[in-house]
């Protein structure tokens, strides 16, 4: 028996027989990944959301507190009353 | 916004639709095989194509050209394999293979390579790279389960049977 013939002979023993398919396999497919594709799509929208949220934080934060400008000193006291 | 996600839904549902006729059969007998229960009685071999399709429909409008019957596949293999120590009749597991399923006498490794290369057809580079084992590894395997289906080892047979009988 070379290799061919055995590998014929494996898949004829493996082809006897075909389960039948059950007709609820389509509905709890659905069901199954249509769940999931929510869950996703929910996951998906709250990411989006947070990140707009901080976005929106950063620049309110920024355009109040002005990071970028120099504080004023505090080691040379204010000239007065000369 | 709410119009086009529709139509996309159900573009989606006629697609998988017609997908799911056309590969159940097929992908219920290669996991009937799998998990080495009888045709008419295969629980595991349902839930595991459930988990498989449903995983694919998730992923139906992301596929971009992609065959989706091997996608099913692919999870099918990579689920069964994470799983098969402890559900499919790995040393540990409580479950025995079904005596009227036709690989009934391999191990679940064994079982699941044979599927793959022999039944469904799949490379052997294909096999090695989705089950993360060198390509001589796959092919030895192959052979061995090969062999033992084709010639059944008796002695083997009774031996397993003798240790099942006895109390441990």
């Amino acid at each position: 028996m070379n290799r061919l013939e055995r590998e014929a002979a494996t898949r004829r023993i493996m082809e006897r027989t075909p389960p039948p398919v059950p007709p609820d396999l389509y509905g709890e497919v659905l069901r199954r990944g249509g769940r999931m594709l929510r869950h996703r799509r929910r996951a998906r929208r709250l990411l989006w959301l947070l990140l707009c949220a901080a976005a929106v934080a950063f620049t309110v934060w920024a355009a109040t507190a002005h990071p970028w400008v120099e504080p004023p000193s505090t080691t040379t006291p204010p000239i007065v009353g000369w | 916004m709410r119009d086009r996600q529709a139509l996309q839904d159900a573009r989606r549902a006629r697609e998988f639709e017609a997908f799911v006729a056309g590969a159940a059969g097929r992908l219920l007998h290669a996991a009937t095989l799998l998990t080495a229960e009888a045709p008419d009685d295969n629980p595991r071999a349902r839930r595991l194509l459930t988990l498989a399709l449903a995983h694919t429909y998730a992923y139906w409008d992301r596929l971009r050209g992609e065959d989706p019957y091997d996608r099913a596949r692919q999870h099918l293999a990579l689920r069964f394999a994470n799983s098969a120590w402890h559900q499919y009749g790995g040393p540990l597991s409580r479950t025995r293979p079904h005596p009227r399923s036709a690989l009934a006498a391999l191990t679940p490794r064994e079982r699941l390579i044979l599927v793959l290369r022999m039944y469904e057809g799949v490379a052997e580079e294909q096999t090695a790279a989705l089950l993360g084992m060198p390509t001589e590894r796959v092919h030895a395997l192959c052979d061995r389960a090969t062999a033992t289906l084709l010639h059944p080892p008796r002695k083997a047979a009774a031996t397993v049977l003798g240790a099942k009988v006895a109390p441990s």
